[in-house]
C-alpha cells in the first residue's frame, strides 16, 4: 500500500470539511429565509415581515429568558458542584468510588436522565411516596407544578445533573496537565486547606483548561430541545422549543418564522456565552487580591460540607432516577402514597416490545453507522499527526468542538432547508451524517490522548524490522490500541443514541428512534411505557461501554502486557 | 552474508545550535563501532537519524552510506538496519512466534514460516516457545527473542542502542557474547552506543567517545 501515506494525510482534510461545511451550509440557510427567501416555499422577496411575526409572538420574553437563565444557572451550578467535589476529594479514597459512579452516567441519554428526574421529583413521583404520609402527611399528591414549573427549576436541575459527569470527566483529563497533584501537595504543604489549597493553587491553572467544555455546556443548555421537552415550562417555553415547534406547524409560512427565530436563539446563546465572559473576567479581576491574601482556612469546612453534600446528592439523584424508571416500568396498579409498587408485573415490557422493533433497529443501526465514520475519521485524523510529525494545530482543534458550539437548531434547520430546496430525501443516510458530525468530537477527545501517547519505539522497531507505514498501522497501532479504541466507539455510540434533534429534523418526522419515541412518550400520560423506552435507550450505551471493556479482556486473556496496560 | 561496509560521511547533527555531533566513521562488515560519552550528548539521536526516526527539531546533515547505498534516500523500512533498544520490545499483542515471524520477510508457506519460527527459537535455546505470551518471558529470554527477531529480518547492517544496559550482570555476559557472535558470523557492520567500558571493551572494535 504505498499510497496509504498520501491517503491518510487527506483524512484530516475531510474530517475538518464534515464538521464545518454542514455548520456553514446549515447557518447560510437559516439566513436566507429568515429574511423572506426560500423559493421552494414561495418565498421569493426579501422582507423583514418574518421577525416581526416573530416580536409580536406571544410570550417571547418569556423564552429568552428562560433559555437564558436556565442555561446560565445549569452551567454555573455545574461548575460550582464540580469544583467543590474535586476539592474535597480529590487524592482521597473516595475519590476512586465517585469516579466510578459518575463515569458510567455520562452514557445516559440526555432524554432518559430527564424522564427518570421527572419521574422521581413529580408529586406523585418516588420522592414525595417515600416520605408520604408518614413524615408530610400527604395522602394524595401535593400541589405542586413539577416538571414544567414556570420558572424552569425543574430544567435547570435536570441540566445540571447531566452535565455533572460530563464536566467532571473534561476536568479529570486535564488534571495531569496542569499537575494538580503536586499543586495541591505544594499548598497543603504551606498550611493551606484542602479546599483553599485547590480553589487557590490548582483551580487558576484547571479553569483555561476546561473552558472550551464549559462553553460547549453553555451552548447546549441556553438550546437543547429534548431535556426542555420534558422538564421545562411549556407555555411559553424555552426559544429552541418553540423555534422547533415553529418548524413542525402545518403552516408553511411558519418555517420562515422558525428560520429568524434560529437567528435569535445563536444571539441568546452568544448572549450567554458573553455574560459568562464577562462573569470570567469579573471574578479573575476580584479574585486576584484574594488569591494573595494568606488566608489558608478560611470557609474550609462550609467548603468540604457543601462538597461532600452535593457530590453525593447528585449521584443519588441520578441513581434514584434511574431506580425509578425501573420501577415505574415493571408497576402495574401504583396508588400514591406507597413506596413500591404491588404486583409488579410485565405488561409494560411486554406491550413495548410488540412495538420497538423499528426504533430499536432504526437507533442501533444509525448509531453503529455514524460511530464507524467518526472512528474511522479520528483513526485518520490521528495517524496523519504522526506521519506530519505534529499535533492538530489549536485552531483544527477549535473546529473539532465546532458543532458542539453552535446551537443544534439553527444549522439543522439549515440542513433541512437545504434538504428541501434541493428535492433530497429525508431519511436514514441524512440522519447517519448529523450524527456522525456530533459524533466525531467525542470520539476524537476520547482516543487522542491514549493514541498520541504510545511509545514512538513501537513503530520503529516494526518499521526497522520492514514493515510499511500502513502495516504498522494495521498490524501494530490497531491491535495494540483496541481497548482505547473500543472505548472511543462505546462513547460514540452513546452519543449518537442520545441524539433528537437530528434524527427528528433530518429525517423529516419520520424516522423514530428510541429518543424520539421516549421523547414523545415523555409528553403523553403513559410512564410505564415511557420507562420502558427510556430503559432501552438506557441499556443500549450500557452493552456498549460492557462490550468496549469486555472484549479486549476476553482477545489479550493469554497476552499479560495488554491486560496490565504496559502497551499503551 | 552482507559485505558492505556502513560509512557515515560528516554527520553533523543540530538542535538549533552548534552541532550536538559531527562524526565521519566507516565500519567494516563484522566490526563493531563503539560510540560512548555521557548521557545527553545526542548518541542515541545519532542512530535514531540513521534509522531514520531523527526527532522534530533537529537536523542533520552529511551522509549514511551502506556499502554504494544512500540510506538517506530510502524510508526506514527499506533501510534493513537491525535496530536493538534497551528495552526488548516485543509486542504484546503478538505471541513469541508471532514477534519472530514479524521480523521476517513476507513468503513461504505457513508451514515454511512456522519451520523457520521454531528453528530460530531452537538457536537462541527456546524450543517449543512459540506459543508463548511474552508477558510471561524472563528478561534474559526476552532479550534473546528481541535479537532474533532483528536477525530475521536479514537486516545489512546493526544499530545497537545501550543493548545491554537493563540486564543484570549474569544476563549481560551471556547476552554480550551471542549478540557479538552474531553479528560477526552474519559479517554485520555495527554501531554501538553505551556508557559501559565493559560493552566497548567485549566489543573489541574501535572506539570514538563523544
Amino acid at each position: 500500500m504505498p499510497y496509504f501515506v498520501t491517503a491518510i494525510r487527506v483524512v484530516p482534510a475531510i474530517a475538518l470539511a464534515l464538521l464545518i461545511l454542514p455548520v456553514l451550509l446549515g447557518l447560510a440557510g437559516v439566513v436566507a429565509p429568515a429574511f423572506g427567501w426560500h423559493p421552494a416555499l414561495g418565498g421569493e422577496a426579501w422582507t423583514l415581515s418574518h421577525w416581526q411575526a416573530l416580536g409580536s409572538a406571544p410570550g417571547l420574553d418569556d423564552m429568552i429568558r428562560l433559555s437564558l437563565l436556565t442555561g446560565l444557572a445549569s452551567a454555573l451550578a455545574t461548575l460550582i458542584i464540580v469544583t467543590l467535589c474535586l476539592a474535597t476529594f480529590l487524592e482521597t479514597r473516595a475519590f476512586g468510588a465517585i469516579r466510578r459512579l459518575l463515569s458510567p452516567l455520562l452514557a445516559v441519554p440526555h432524554a432518559a436522565a430527564a424522564i427518570g428526574l421527572a419521574f422521581l421529583l413529580t408529586p406523585s413521583g418516588l420522592a414525595s411516596r417515600l416520605v408520604s404520609p408518614w413524615l408530610s402527611g400527604w395522602a394524595h399528591p401535593p400541589d405542586y407544578l413539577f416538571p414544567g414549573d414556570s420558572i424552569g427549576l425543574a430544567l435547570a436541575l435536570g441540566l445540571t445533573l447531566k452535565e455533572i459527569p460530563f464536566l467532571l470527566l473534561m476536568s479529570l483529563a486535564a488534571l495531569p496537565q496542569c499537575r494538580a497533584g503536586e499543586r495541591l501537595m505544594m499548598a497543603r504543604s504551606l498550611g493551606y486547606g484542602r479546599i483553599n489549597g485547590f480553589l487557590k493553587g490548582v483551580m487558576p491553572a484547571l479553569y483555561p483548561l476546561i473552558r472550551l467544555p464549559l462553553y460547549a455546556i453553555i451552548v447546549f443548555a441556553t438550546a437543547n430541545i429534548e431535556v426542555a421537552m420534558i422538564l421545562g415550562p411549556s407555555t411559553p417555553p424555552p426559544l429552541a422549543v418553540a423555534v422547533v415547534r415553529w418548524l413542525g406547524d402545518p403552516d408553511l409560512t411558519m418555517r420562515f418564522q422558525a428560520a429568524a427565530g434560529a437567528l435569535l436563539q445563536i444571539g441568546v446563546t452568544a448572549g450567554a456565552l458573553l455574560i459568562w465572559w464577562l462573569g470570567e473576567r469579573l471574578v479573575s479581576r476580584l479574585g486576584a487580591g484574594w488569591l494573595r491574601d494568606g488566608h489558608r482556612r478560611r470557609g474550609e469546612r462550609l467548603g468540604r460540607g457543601l462538597g461532600t453534600l452535593m457530590t453525593w446528592l447528585a449521584i443519588g439523584v441520578l441513581v434514584a432516577a434511574l431506580g425509578g424508571l425501573i420501577l415505574w416500568s415493571l408497576a402495574g396498579y401504583w396508588p400514591f402514597p406507597d413506596a413500591w409498587p404491588a404486583p409488579l408485573t410485565l405488561h409494560a415490557w411486554q406491550q413495548a416490545t410488540m412495538g420497538i422493533g423499528t426504533s430499536l433497529s432504526n437507533t442501533v443501526t444509525i448509531g453503529l453507522a455514524a460511530t464507524g465514520i467518526a472512528l474511522v475519521l479520528t483513526l485518520g485524523c490521528l495517524e496523519a499527526e504522526t506521519h506530519r510529525r505534529r499535533p492538530l494545530s489549536a485552531g483544527t482543534q477549535l473546529i473539532l468542538y465546532l458543532p458542539l458550539l453552535v446551537p443544534q437548531v439553527a444549522f439543522l434547520q439549515g440542513l433541512v432547508q437545504w434538504q428541501t430546496q434541493a428535492g433530497l430525501n429525508a431519511g436514514w443516510p441524512a440522519v447517519t451524517l448529523s450524527h456522525a458530525l456530533f459524533v466525531l468530537p467525542y470520539t476524537f477527545l476520547s482516543l487522542a490522548e491514549s493514541y498520541r501517547r504510545q511509545d514512538p519505539r513501537w513503530r520503529q522497531v516494526a518499521a526497522t524490522l520492514g514493515a510499511s507505514p500502513a502495516s504498522i498501522f494495521l498490524r501494530i497501532r490497531l491491535p495494540m490500541l483496541a481497548a482505547p479504541i473500543l472505548v472511543a466507539g462505546a462513547v460514540g455510540f452513546a452519543v449518537s443514541i442520545g441524539q433528537y434533534l437530528p434524527t427528528l429534523l433530518l429525517g423529516a418526522g419520520r424516522l423514530t428512534t428510541l429518543t424520539t419515541e421516549a421523547v414523545n412518550l415523555a409528553s403523553g400520560g403513559d410512564r410505564r411505557l415511557t420507562a420502558v423506552y427510556a430503559l432501552y435507550q438506557l441499556a443500549l450505551p450500557a452493552l456498549g461501554f460492557a462490550l468496549a471493556t469486555a472484549l479486549p479482556r476476553l482477545w489479550w486473556r493469554h497476552r499479560r502486557q495488554m491486560l496490565s496496560g504496559d502497551a499503551a | 552474508m552482507s559485505t558492505a561496509p556502513l560509512r557515515l560521511d560528516e554527520i553533523a547533527i543540530t538542535h538549533g545550535g552548534p552541532p550536538l555531533i559531527d562524526i565521519s566513521a566507516s565500519v567494516a562488515p563484522g566490526e563493531i563501532l563503539t560510540l560512548m560519552g555521557p548521557s545527553g550528548v545526542g548518541k542515541s539521536t545519532l542512530l535514531a537519524h540513521i534509522a531514520g526516526f531523527l526527532p522534530v527539531g533537529f537536523q542533520a546533515s552529511g551522509r549514511v552510506l551502506l556499502g554504494e547505498t544512500d540510506l538517506g534516500l530510502l524510508p526506514p523500512e527499506r533501510r534493513r538496519l537491525g535496530l536493538l533498544f534497551q528495552d526488548p520490545l516485543l509486542f504484546p499483542h503478538l505471541d513469541v512466534g508471532g514477534n519472530l515471524a514479524f521480523g521476517m520477510p513476507a513468503g513461504g508457506s505457513r508451514r515454511q514460516r512456522r519451520d523457520e519460527v521454531n528453528t530460530a527459537l531452537d538457536d537462541i535455546g527456546l524450543s517449543g516457545f512459540a506459543e508463548r505470551d511474552p508477558g510471561t518471558l524472563s528478561g534474559g529470554q526476552r532479550a534473546r527473542v528481541a535479537l532474533m527477531r532483528v536477525l530475521l529480518a536479514r537486516p545489512r547492517a546493526m544499530l545497537l542502542d545501550e543493548p545491554f544496559s537493563k540486564l543484570d550482570t549474569a544476563l549481560r555476559d551471556e547476552m554480550r557474547r551471542l549478540v557479538f557472535e552474531r553479528i560477526r558470523r552474519d559479517g554485520l557492520p555495527t554501531l554501538m552506543v553505551t556508557h559501559d567500558r565493559a560493552d566497548a571493551e567485549a566489543a573489541g572494535g574501535p572506539i570514538i567517545e563523544l
